[in-house]
């Protein structure tokens, strides 16, 4: 029996895993999904055709080296040692490092550089918080034991059941989600500006500020719910995409940093994002403690410069900008815009990654590695910041991101 | 034809299909869109009917999948999940360096068009 496995799958990161053989205990079906045996990539290939490792490696070096700006992207599946490294061959190449807060939580970053943020930890949240709000998220689909083990129906310190919880859950349409809230309201898709700024000018005493209807809520369900976030003894706001993706972005981020700040002038009020990948926080801190910047970092002009807009992958890609990319644990042909995964198309690609994906049906060079916190272990940020050691549980033949990343970064140097 | 607002993201068969995303599982996880009642009445459609969904970011042929329980968005409101088939008609760029994927204008139509297999959904 293995106890204490971390699940590799999404920001919750739950720590509390154990396999007796084959048998997984404490999963939630994504998890289950995670650990099962799956089609793997078989080799490493170049253009199409199996080769050594060493053929792979020497190609993807010769790739980074020739292209003038190669875009480095992906880095929220895999661990922080691969990440550091990926960062310094970004700038050993002259290259773009960029990560999936790009395409997710990016405002987020922004929004923190403008506001810093009220945060904590998920343990907070369990042994402490009364009153949960899911804003634009959906736990129950996106975070399936985030309930259970940290939020709804947590067995906390000193909120010790569901019956002391008050859960709101606010979003554009009914979710599974909102099945678990004592309160849900529904908003207009790109109303969330606007019902937090509503919100504040209640909260703040100034009630007549708002009109009878802001984002679909009328000012009488403004006023229960900012009623709510006031009689909270302990008050957490979980928000999601519904807010990074929506227009906004960053602003809508911004405006909900400010209410709870403007609730810890007369409660105790903390926010947390709910990050999508195990590590994707991993892959904007280690950013950040090598280069000063977690994502959209420039490296052409030898030092790093962040520029949101002009070096996340998704605008690079679409401008030209990069002339050959690699991702890594990522595949940005399934989740980024048509028009980038055009321009993708059009350059050289290297993929390292366990699994095929729509990136390796576009990729040039493939290069298959152990899936991280079941064939490799490492460390990783949970969603909250709590860094955590993820296990080698399986034998496997196959390298690590850490071992390819270093052989093609000695590569590079040479 | 009607006018609708497009939002995307994770559904459960989504995350526990998306290390095999050549399969026909993660297909079927990822190429529907869920929309109200009344607007599949309006359309003329029913559970796995197809509709041809239109942005200003371009096209793509969808099944119609009708919500469990009472799940259906609101009128005038589509939910596709995150994916190569939603990418096909959201992620409108406004500067941020994120792209709106969510809260897109786009228009649907019952189609007889067929939904492109995962397989080849990138040759575009």
């Amino acid at each position: 029996m293995i106890r204490d496995i971390v699940c590799t799958f999404c920001g919750n990161a739950c720590d509390d895993i154990e396999f007796e053989g084959d048998y997984g205990r404490n999963l939630c079906p994504i998890g289950e999904a995670k650990f099962a045996k799956k089609e793997r990539i078989k080799a490493p290939m170049v253009d199409g055709k199996e080769v050594s490792y060493e053929e792979a490696i020497e190609r993807a070096a010769e790739i980074l080296k020739e292209a003038k700006r190669p875009l480095l992207f992906g880095w929220s599946s895999t661990v922080n040692e691969a990440i550091r490294l990926g960062v310094l061959l970004a700038e050993k190449v002259g290259g773009i490092y960029d990560q999936c807060s790009s395409v997710c939580h990016a405002p987020t970053t922004l929004a923190m550089i403008e506001e810093g943020i009220v945060g904590g930890t998920l343990g907070q949240a369990k042994n402490r918080a009364d009153v949960v709000v899911f804003w634009g998220c959906n736990p129950v689909e996106a975070h399936p034991r985030h309930p259970t083990r940290y939020s709804v129906m947590a067995k906390g310190f000193l909120t010790r059941s569901r019956a002391e919880r008050r859960v709101v859950v606010v979003d554009v349409r009914k979710t599974p989600t909102a099945y678990l809230a004592t309160d849900f309201y529904m908003v207009e898709p790109g109303s969330d500006f606007m019902v937090f700024t509503a919100l504040r000018s209640i909260v703040n005493g100034h009630e007549e500020a708002v009109p009878e209807e802001v984002g679909g809520l009328t000012k009488n369900e403004l006023k229960s719910l900012a009623e709510i976030l006031l009689k909270a003894r302990y008050g957490l706001i979980f928000f999601g995409l519904g807010v990074t993706h929506s227009r906004g972005h960053e602003r809508n981020v911004e405006a909900v940093i400010k209410l709870v700040q403007d609730l810890n002038r007369k409660t105790r009020f903390i926010l947390q994002p709910m990050r999508g990948h195990f590590n994707v926080v991993g892959s904007g801190e280690v950013a950040a403690w090598e280069a000063g910047f977690e994502y959209a970092i420039d490296f052409s002009r030898g030092y790093a410069r962040f520029s949101p807009g002009e070096f996340t992958a998704v605008e690079a890609l679409i401008r030209g900008d990069c002339d050959a990319a690699m991702i890594v644990a990522s595949d940005p042909a399934a989740h980024f815009p048509k028009k980038a995964v055009e321009s993708l198309k059009e350059i050289p690609v290297i993929q390292i990654d366990p699994h095929p994906n729509l990136t390796t049906k576009l990729a040039d060079v493939v290069i298959p590695t152990a899936i991280v916190g079941i064939e490799a272990e490492g460390t990783i940020y949970r969603m909250d910041g709590v860094p955590l050691r993820v296990k080698k549980i399986r034998e496997s033949d196959y390298p690590s991101d850490v071992e390819i990343l270093e052989k093609i970064l000695e590569k590079v140097i040479s | 034809m009607i006018e609708v607002v497009v939002i995307t993201g994770r559904t459960t068969d989504q995350g526990m299909t998306i290390d095999e995303k050549l399969s026909e599982a993660y297909m079927k996880a990822v190429s529907f869109c869920e929309m109200n009642e009344k607007d599949m009445e309006k359309l003329g459609v029913k559970d796995g009917d197809r509709v041809l969904v239109k942005s200003e970011l371009g096209e793509v042929v969808l099944y119609v999948r009708k919500p469990e329980m009472d799940l259906q968005p609101p009128e005038g409101l589509i939910f596709i999940p995150m994916g190569p088939y939603a990418n096909r008609v959201v992620g409108a760029l406004n500067g941020s360096g994120t792209p709106q994927y969510k809260g897109i204008k786009a228009t649907v139509e019952k189609t007889d068009r067929e939904v492109v297999p995962v397989q080849e959904i990138l040759n575009f």
